[in-house]
């Protein structure tokens, strides 16, 4: 993969940061910010898929696993102990990361690569689904409620404004862990390790143990995911926060963008998050956003592995030789 | 707790156990023969459960008859299906064509979605509410019928792959694709009939299931579960697998429901699935991997 990120990297970061702050205020609309949180939310934990799938190569089908481990950690820790809902945040990283940390372990000392790791990680999702799903204490089928509470120190906000400065705060904090990831020693391994696994072992890289920590981080970011989630909807239920769609979405937001790259998510998940829109205020059709998504899907594994970046990426080299 | 409760839970278990077999033998049979795993697979078999109750819908054709249609649709549409499609994309990475099937799974899902509509339907027959004894226990006729019709099309599949030139083909590829193209055998043609049988098998258990379950667009994400649950437990590749899993995995629901709730009852599946992928990753009948 060819990568000219540090070349042009600043003035791209800071431009897109500015892009981004800009944005709400001059699409004041509820529905405009509204879509800006969707997308940045998509494009969060599209990279914390793309953490653990782009840059580690260990493709999951059941991310919402730490998804939903931290939305229900948050949530459980405000409602039954009175817990400050910012500290669900850092609870919910916490929460993430454990259950990362431990299906990493499990399935890669059982040596699952490939496949065989996509679909454990989704009978993981499902176990703890269907645990949430039967146990009084987590609301069981009925899922949580947070009462509502209006308050900046409450983690709610009364213009949708305030939450859309979180999640592009925390997209930020992503965005910069996977740049960190593209110039790091740590993310060299990993990439090693994803284009061949027997190969990275006899460069002497630990590959079982590099393999776990990228399980935690991943996790973690998307546990906090899941405590965004809960706090901008105020509720949450296991069919939502372990479903298999929206381990589905932040999939298919990290390949169709583009796969172990840093904007690839972002790209996927602003398209997502549009195409959904758009459907849904022209037609009236359910499912039609998710069937032009599908056949994206399929078009881009055959044809542009690489993802849409890609386009962009030959369109700036392009830009690039004419200046010369 | 009352013996004729748990023998109930048992009948009951066996019986749609004999149905994941037939989901799991077709399953099974793509990856040993292609090395493929079909995520679209329990979409496939939602379609073809629309497709049967269409048939009994609009048609009043009865669902056991559906059989003579579904199996040849579902035959000539996963062929083509191979050949025109997965078959080109299917180069390269095992996870690449994960994806793909996952993309179609959507695909097809959302389809349904946009055309069906997301309600739950559920068709009567005539025999519907005939009642059976069954040792101590009474069962509904359609049940028994599937799961006798289940077995009998998983020996008959068993037969074709043993005794036939074809099978013999098939057998000959899932063991050494290079050999078998120098001794004269057309693999890519194997590799698109192996899919349509794959798929045939899922034409079979809609008319099976129909009857007895219910079906919306989401259907197929019990079953995928269910079916890779079933081969994984029985061995990649194993039709004796297929058989012993599908009933294992069919007894596993049936005693989880009765013990643990109905929703806690589900969790069974999951665990065995997850267990055995990381204690005893051949299965039960598996090779080696």
């Amino acid at each position: 993969m060819t990568d000219n990120s540090r070349s042009i990297g600043w003035p791209l970061h800071l431009s897109l940061l500015a892009l981004a702050v800009l944005f709400p205020f001059v699409f004041s609309s509820s529905f405009m910010v509204n879509f800006g949180v969707l997308a940045l939310f998509y494009a969060f934990i599209g990279q914390s898929w793309n953490i653990a799938g782009g840059f580690a190569g260990q493709l999951s089908f059941g991310h919402v696993v730490f998804f939903g481990a931290g939305a229900y950690a948050s949530t459980i820790l405000q409602l039954r102990f009175g817990m400050n809902p910012w500290l669900g945040l850092p609870a919910s990283a916490i929460a993430g990361a454990i259950v990362g940390g431990i299906i990493g372990f499990l399935s890669f000392r059982a040596g699952l690569k490939g496949s065989y790791f996509a679909l454990i990680t989704l009978a993981f999702a499902e176990v703890l689904r269907i645990l949430v799903n039967s146990v009084e204490f987590t609301g069981g089928g009925l899922g949580l409620l947070i009462p509502a509470k209006i308050g900046a120190n409450n983690f709610q906000f009364s213009e949708r404004i305030g939450f859309y400065f979180v999640i592009l705060s925390l997209t930020v904090v992503s965005v910069a862990i996977a740049v960190w990831l593209k110039h790091s020693r740590f993310g060299a391994q990993l990439a090693a390790i994803r284009e061949n696994e027997d190969a990275a072992m006899a460069l002497g890289i630990n590959v079982f143990n590099e393999k776990v920590k990228v399980m935690v981080l991943s996790g973690a970011l998307c546990g906090m995911g899941g405590s965004f989630f809960a706090q901008y909807f105020l509720y949450i239920d296991p069919t939502i926060v372990f479903g298999v769609d929206k381990s589905v979405e932040m999939l298919l937001v990290s390949m169709i963008g583009g796969a172990g790259t840093v904007y690839g998510p972002l790209i996927g998940a602003v398209l997502l998050a549009g195409v959904s829109d758009v459907t849904r205020v022209l037609t009236n059709v359910q499912g039609l956003s998710l069937v032009l998504y599908g056949t994206l899907l399929v078009i881009i594994i055959a044809f542009l592995p690489n993802g849409l970046i890609d386009l962009f990426k030959r369109l700036g080299q392009r830009i690039k030789q004419r200046g010369q | 707790m009352d013996l004729t409760i748990l023998g109930a839970a048992a009948i009951n278990g066996l019986l749609i156990g004999g149905i994941y077999t037939l989901v799991a033998s077709g399953l099974t049979l793509i990856y040993g023969v292609l090395h493929i795993i079909n995520f679209a697979h329990g979409s496939m078999l939602m379609l073809a459960m629309f497709g049967v109750y269409y048939l009994l819908v609009k048609l009043g054709i009865d669902p056991y008859l559906s059989l003579l249609i579904m199996v040849p649709v579902m035959y000539f549409f996963g062929f083509w299906l191979y050949k025109l499609l997965i078959g080109r994309l299917a180069q390269g990475k095992d996870e690449n064509i994960l994806l793909i099937t996952l993309g179609l799974s959507i695909l097809i899902e959302n389809l349904a979605l946009m055309f069906f509509k997301g309600d739950t339907r559920t068709i009567s027959v005539s025999y519907s509410d005939v009642m059976v004894e069954v040792g101590p226990t009474l069962v509904s006729l359609p049940k028994i019928i599937s799961f006798g019709a289940a077995m009998v099309l998983c020996a008959l599949l068993g037969l074709f792959i043993q005794r036939t030139d074809t099978g013999r083909a098939i057998r000959a590829v899932a063991k050494e694709r290079v050999g078998a193209r120098l001794v004269g055998i057309n693999v890519d043609r194997i590799f698109a009939i192996s899919y349509g049988i794959g798929l045939a098998t899922l034409g079979a258990a809609a008319c099976l299931l129909m009857p007895i379950f219910y079906v919306s667009p989401t259907t197929g994400h019990i079953f995928v579960m269910v079916a890779f649950t079933v081969v994984v437990l029985g061995g990649m590749g194993s039709f004796l697998g297929a058989v012993v899993g599908g009933l294992i995995v069919g007894l596993t629901e049936s005693f989880g429901g009765l013990f643990l709730g109905e929703s806690l009852g589900q969790i069974g599946i999951s665990l065995i699935f997850i267990l055995i992928l990381l204690f005893r990753p051949s299965g039960l009948f598996g090779a080696k991997r």
